[in-house]
């Protein structure tokens, strides 16, 4: 290896830096985006994996569907209605999922202390990460709501604009749970990775989502309404057996949601906060 | 006298019962490289740490540009960078990409040629579309140099910058840096444990020891002080005289 010759590149031609130091730059949020989706184009383990589980899984809710159509007088009424509660769930569970593991990867490539180091915020790591998690429920669900038409003759997007809707609070509530996900795995460390797998499972069996919340038990009944996917999943039903969009069930998503992602920012940002209390930008590991 | 590019006071980081930096105070002039020197747990890190804001101190001040990088560290920032080999770049990306997305971060206005103009200078043309997992020690070095000059920082916090490496890689690490310091007038600060290194590169040093910094100079003027024919003799005879056990604040917190 030759020693180095200087040139006099960088004393004749200062870098110049866009406005580097102003509070929310979008610059910054892509920076983070391209760096992510740099990653998926190089690894196609990771592009397999978006779409791979919601297609095991509409397969297997596809056949559960026909089975119930010839059984079940209540599944008879709508049909599809397990496979657009599968997909919606998908929703909620690769919306989380896409938050947490995107955040995941920088501790797992340990380069929390270079990104901190440079003027990107928590606020702008936070955008870039639900502009991710869109991007990976888009690449991951859209697939399998496609080859259900295929399959199984059912298509979700029959629900019509209700169907936006749906899908924008499930996106929303799996955001804050998410953030919530990645403030814990930045407290404890990777030995809490585990959390982006198994927590949001937790809720499944309150939220409604094979079946109305009459079903639960009465005394569960405040836990379930107090999960914004509990409305969508009750919207869905209204949608597809009465054919009524129930405005009053989205609203209080809604409502829910902006208490969601609001404690899911907080929980980061307070993380992140903690994280430079205690020197753990620096010393990421299990 | 030229300007401070640091000034420090008081600072003090301290995790439970462990004091990591010990209220200290030292300013670092304009276009002058200084090392921290100290043993493993002296604070070198903590103290790099909290002069970049990844680390919070208990107390004290830290103003680097004239700013108070406690409250407006986002001002600064842009203006520094930092290298260290216990933070990894990710290694599934390529090298270019890896500069795309810190050109990105840092702002630069013209991304492209200024990634050709750093891989240029730190001949690694050659490796900027290989992932940087498939590169070896030394390779991966520069790559992390290009990373902290990518904004052409007026101040360069460098923690251990050829610990890892070959004499060879780590002559031309030292040749580059100050080299690099000569054509742009950069502040460089450096933590290290090479005693041979410090003695090349730097116009003064503070030795750490315990969190706190017990001496102060030149090297020139640190090795007539103490007597000795070379820092390291300086540097053992100030860690030899400790007195007590250092724990390391990093693991201390955890």
């Amino acid at each position: 290896m030759t020693a180095p010759h200087g040139t006099a590149r960088d004393t004749a031609a200062p870098v110049n830096l866009a406005a580097a130091s102003q509070t929310f730059a979008l610059r910054r949020v892509w920076a983070m985006v391209l760096r992510y989706i740099y990653l998926l184009r190089s690894s196609w383990p990771r592009m397999l994996e978006l779409a791979y589980w919601p297609l095991v899984q509409m397969i297997l809710w596809g056949f559960i569907s026909q089975f119930f159509m010839t059984n079940s007088t209540w599944v008879m009424q709508a049909s599809g209605v397990l496979l657009g509660a599968m997909l919606l769930w998908d929703v909620l569970f690769r919306a989380q999922l896409g938050v947490s593991l995107s955040f995941m990867e920088e501790m797992w490539s340990r380069q929390l202390g270079y990104l901190f180091a440079t003027p990107l915020r928590p606020i702008e790591h936070i955008a870039a990460l639900l502009v991710l998690s869109l991007l990976r429920t888009l690449v991951g669900v859209v697939p399998a709501a496609l080859l259900a038409i295929v399959f199984y003759h059912y298509s979700v997007f029959t629900l019509g604009l209700p169907l936006i809707v749906f899908f924008a609070n499930l996106m929303v509530m799996g955001w804050g749970i998410g953030l919530f996900v990645s403030a814990i795995v930045l407290r404890f460390g990777l030995g809490a990775e585990s959390m982006a797998w198994f927590l949001i499972f937790a809720i499944a069996p309150f939220s409604g989502i094979y079946y109305p919340v009459s079903a639960l038990p009465v005394w569960l009944h405040p836990l379930a309404w107090a999960l914004p996917s509990t409305y969508v999943f009750e919207g869905m039903r209204a949608v597809m057996f009465q054919h009524v969009f129930r405005a009053d069930l989205l609203a209080a998503a809604a409502a829910l949601n902006i208490v969601y992602i609001g404690l899911g920012i907080g929980a980061f940002l307070f993380a992140f906060r903690l994280a430079r209390q205690r020197g753990l930008l620096l010393q990421i590991a299990e | 006298m030229q300007e401070a590019v640091i000034e420090v006071r008081g600072l003090t980081k301290r995790y439970g019962e462990v004091l990591a930096v010990d209220s200290i105070d030292f300013s670092v002039r304009r276009g002058t490289t200084t090392a921290l020197l100290g043993g493993n747990g002296a604070g070198k890190t903590t103290t790099l740490a909290m002069l970049l804001g990844l680390l919070l101190p208990t107390s004290g001040s830290i103003a680097i540009f004239g700013v108070d990088m406690l409250r407006h560290r986002q001002k600064v920032l842009p203006r520094m960078n930092f290298s260290s080999p216990y933070v990894d770049l990710p290694g599934r990306l390529t090298v270019r990409e890896i500069l795309v997305v810190y050109g990105h971060l840092y702002g630069l206005e013209d991304t492209a040629a200024r990634i050709a103009s750093v891989a240029e200078d730190l001949s690694i043309v050659e490796f900027l579309d290989r992932q940087s997992r498939t590169l070896s020690a030394g390779q991966k070095t520069r790559i992390a140099l290009a990373k902290a000059l990518l904004n052409q920082p007026e101040l360069l916090l460098l923690d251990e910058p050829t610990a890892s490496l070959d004499p060879d890689t780590g002559d031309w690490v030292r040749s580059y840096l100050l080299d690099y310091q000569r054509r742009t007038g950069a502040t460089l600060l450096l933590a290290s444990h090479n005693m041979t290194e410090v003695e090349r590169m730097c116009d003064h040093v503070m030795i750490l020891r315990a969190g706190s910094i017990v001496e102060k100079g030149t090297p020139a003027g640190l090795i007539e002080r103490f007597g000795r024919d070379t820092l390291e003799e300086v540097f053992l005879d100030v860690s030899r005289n400790r007195a007590g056990v250092e724990v390391s604040p990093i693991r201390a917190a955890q």
